[in-house]
């Protein structure tokens, strides 16, 4: 039995979405964007213009939902399969977009540059319990009009697994769509085989800005999965109750997913979360509270009521260090994640309220991640019935280190976590140095990065690729890049 | 406990009824208006902000007490001399270009509202030269710049070189804030304020109003 978490009755879910619904229905959203505003009253909306207001009847809603597909997959650079977004699936993928990075040397929380995020690149190749590499900070060395695809390009060029990214401009999105063609090869085998993943992100309460709005456009055309990610925060932005928040969130979504599918049917999306609650002492959205990731695990039950894949925020920490509360809200996460089924789960190795990163980070979470997964795997039958043989095995050899079922099911039954999580005597730990958690990270993330193997991407497409970042560089006032390509 | 003392409690504990009903008893007791306004109501305000500086009380009870304070200046305007409500200054606040982040900079400005500031919300995705003409236009201050991307925070920049550039800098300061910026980088732009978060923020902006 795989084991699986449910925080919301049936009733409650469906009156959960048809509340949404209503919402859409009779207040509806802001967009500020005339094109999409003209496609949403092209296909039935009811359009306010002055207000840039469009209601979405039900059987708009219904159509979108129809439209949009059930499962999807994503692909590395060399064109295998990574992801099946579909049923009870869990892949992670290390927090996105991060401003600082916890410098493992000092401890201090600073501006990345393209060293560290080479170095992270490369990391993630490295760790096998993150499916995806996601655009995890913003290297400070770049003028800023390129930094959204610099890391894109980063990330390409290091590492070969999908990757979950996003633009913080309109603009930004024709460069990123280039350097993915220049990976891929051609329009139609990214469509194909998508390589990456765009967040967009309605603005609460029940709007879309003209930036995200036109990017979560852009890529339903281009045949570029998206996650939408409402962001509402509760007591704030949001009734202070979860359900009420549950409710605006899955309005919030919805409206993404009708805009998408109109744009292009079939667009590929997942029922993204961020709502969080709001904490009025530090005037702050907590990650690690409890309630945000209830919150993210009832968006995913809602979601998966509507036949879609999911994402939400979660397994990650507010700690401003590699502390116990970066563990204990990382770990709690993953485990709820994993149980509820979220089939993205985006979070890993971020820190201070989504505003860090840390390598360090990302190997222990990765345990955690491990853990999640081996626990979700459940507990099956192996062998064991009837029980007796094997105990009468035991009774005569004296132990089962050896034994033919042992050999064939230890791997099956029992994960053995990297050299980050100490389980050795403490005679033998104080030989080894004593290491500290933090010790231990830096020396696998030192590690892992020496052991790192060039990405298995094409030399012509790396070099399309270096051409084109090139070419955004200059435009932005940048003559060289910081950055060599390696054969 | 005299009226002055009861209208700055009831401020604090955020009850306008009792606000106003206690108001139009003081006037009409002959309380001067601008004396209600002193020993009453900013009173209870002050109160109230020092305990928010402090972190006794949270962002909620602040709103409430502004609130109540409100509803006792809307007994009190009629009466106040020709000037009207005195304000603490007058502040222009907006999210730089090209960022739509705009909570933190709303909580600023209903802080600042409610510690007697005039705020100017230009809203989100605002160019360098709207900052600098409005703050011209109502005759600010402050200009408040907030910022949430990494990509945006650096047209914060802009607004203070143009401040320089049209030769107001004595007469208005700009100060910054939002996630990404740190006071070192707030320095190295040359802002003349920052604050990490919206409590801070109103103590910098009396300061920054009091050098202008
Ligand atoms: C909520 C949120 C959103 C909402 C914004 C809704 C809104 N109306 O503002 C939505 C969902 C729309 C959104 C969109 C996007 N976001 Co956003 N967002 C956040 C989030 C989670 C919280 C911000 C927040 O509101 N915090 C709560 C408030 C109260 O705090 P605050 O803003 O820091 O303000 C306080 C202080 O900083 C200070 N302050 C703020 N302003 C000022 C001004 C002055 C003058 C002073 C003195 C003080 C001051 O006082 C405030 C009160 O205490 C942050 C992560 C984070 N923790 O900061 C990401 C974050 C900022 N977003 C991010 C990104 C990437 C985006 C998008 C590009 C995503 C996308 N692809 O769609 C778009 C941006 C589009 C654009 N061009 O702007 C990144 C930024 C990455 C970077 N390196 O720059 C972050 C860090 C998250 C992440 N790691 O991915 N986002």
């Amino acid at each position: 039995m795989r084991p699986t978490l449910c925080l919301l009755e049936d009733p409650l879910a469906e009156r959960i979405v048809s509340e949404a619904r209503d919402v859409l229905a009779t207040l509806g959203v802001e967009v500020h964007h005339d094109g999409v505003l003209n496609l949403l009253a092209d296909h039935g909306a009811d359009v306010d213009r002055a207000a840039r207001r469009a209601r979405l009847p039900a059987a708009l809603v219904d159509r979108a939902l129809a439209a949009v597909p059930h499962a999807f997959r994503l692909f590395d650079a060399a064109g295998e399969p990574t992801h099946d977004f579909s049923g009870w699936n869990v892949h992670f993928t290390p927090g996105s977009a991060a401003i600082r990075l916890l410098d493992g040397a000092t401890g201090a929380l600073r501006a990345p540059v393209t060293a560290d995020y080479v170095r992270y690149a490369r990391l993630v190749a490295g760790l096998p319990h993150y499916a995806a590499q996601s655009t995890a900070f913003i290297p400070a060395d770049v003028p800023a009009a390129i930094s959204d695809s610099y890391r894109l390009f980063l990330s390409l060029l290091h590492g070969e697994k999908p990757v979950i990214t996003g633009a913080f401009t309109a603009e930004a999105f024709a460069v990123m769509h280039d350097l993915l063609l220049a990976a891929r090869g051609s329009d139609a085998a990214l469509r194909e085989r998508p390589l990456a993943l765009f967040t967009c992100c309605p603005t609460s309460p029940l709007q879309w800005s003209e930036a995200t709005v036109s990017n979560l456009v852009d890529c339903a055309r281009a045949g570029i999965p998206v996650e939408v990610v409402a962001v509402p925060f509760s007591g704030f932005l949001a009734p202070v109750t979860l359900v009420g928040t549950l409710v605006q969130h899955a309005a919030e979504n919805l409206s993404g997913v009708v805009i998408a599918q109109l744009a292009a049917p079939g667009t590929s999306l997942l029922w993204g979360c961020s709502a969080a609650i709001f904490d009025i002492r530090t005037e702050t959205a907590p990650l690690g509270a409890v309630e945000t990731m209830m919150l993210a695990c009832g968006a995913n039950e809602v979601g998966r009521r509507l036949g879609m894949p999911t994402q939400a925020y979660i397994a990650l920490s507010d700690a401003k260090a590699l502390d116990a509360q970066a563990g204990l809200e990382t770990g709690a996460g993953a485990v709820l994640a994993a149980l509820s089924g979220i089939n993205s789960v985006s979070g890993p190795g971020m820190l201070d309220l989504e505003n860090a990163q840390s390598l360090e980070k990302l190997v222990v979470d990765h345990e955690a991640c491990g853990m999640a997964l081996r626990l979700v795997a459940g507990i099956e039958p192996r062998d064991d019935f009837p029980a007796r043989p094997l105990l009468e095995e035991l009774l005569r050899e004296k132990h089962l280190l050896i034994a033919a079922h042992t050999r064939r099911h230890l791997a099956g039954q029992i994960r053995f976590p990297g050299p980050v999580i100490d389980r050795a005597p403490e005679a033998r730990w104080q030989e080894e140095g004593a290491l500290t958690l933090g010790a231990r990270a830096t020396r696998e993330v030192e590690r892992i990065v020496a052991a790192w193997q060039p990405s298995r991407l094409g030399d012509d497409a790396k070099r399309a690729l270096l051409r084109r970042m090139e070419a955004a560089a200059r435009a932005a006032g940048l003559d060289a890049l910081p950055v060599r390509v390696e054969a | 406990m005299d009226l002055l003392t009861r209208i700055a409690n009831e401020v604090r504990a955020g009850e306008p009824d009792a606000v106003r009903a206690l108001a139009a008893e003081a006037l009409a007791a002959g309380v001067a208006p601008a004396e209600v306004l002193r020993g009453g109501l900013i009173a209870g305000m002050t109160v109230v902000g020092d305990a928010f500086r402090l972190r006794e009380i949270f962002l909620p009870d602040v709103l409430l007490a502004a609130r109540a304070m409100q509803s006792g200046l809307e007994v009190l305007r009629p009466q106040l001399a020709a000037g009207g409500v005195p304000t603490a200054g007058r502040v222009v606040l907006g999210t730089v270009r090209g960022d739509l982040h705009d909570i933190g900079k709303n909580l600023v400005g209903i802080l600042l509202g409610g510690a007697g500031f005039d705020v100017i919300d230009l809203g989100v995705d605002v160019p360098p030269e709207r900052f600098v003409d409005s703050a011209v236009e109502h005759g600010a201050a402050v200009i408040g710049i907030s910022a949430l991307l990494t990509t945006t925070m650096v047209g914060m920049r802009e607004v203070v070189a143009l401040v320089r550039e049209r030769g107001l800098a004595d007469r208005i300061k700009v100060i910054v804030g939002g996630a990404p910026l740190t006071e070192a980088f707030a320095r190295e732009i040359g802002a003349d304020g920052y604050a990490y978060d919206a409590a801070s923020a109103v103590g910098r902006v009396k300061q920054l109003v009091g050098a202008a």
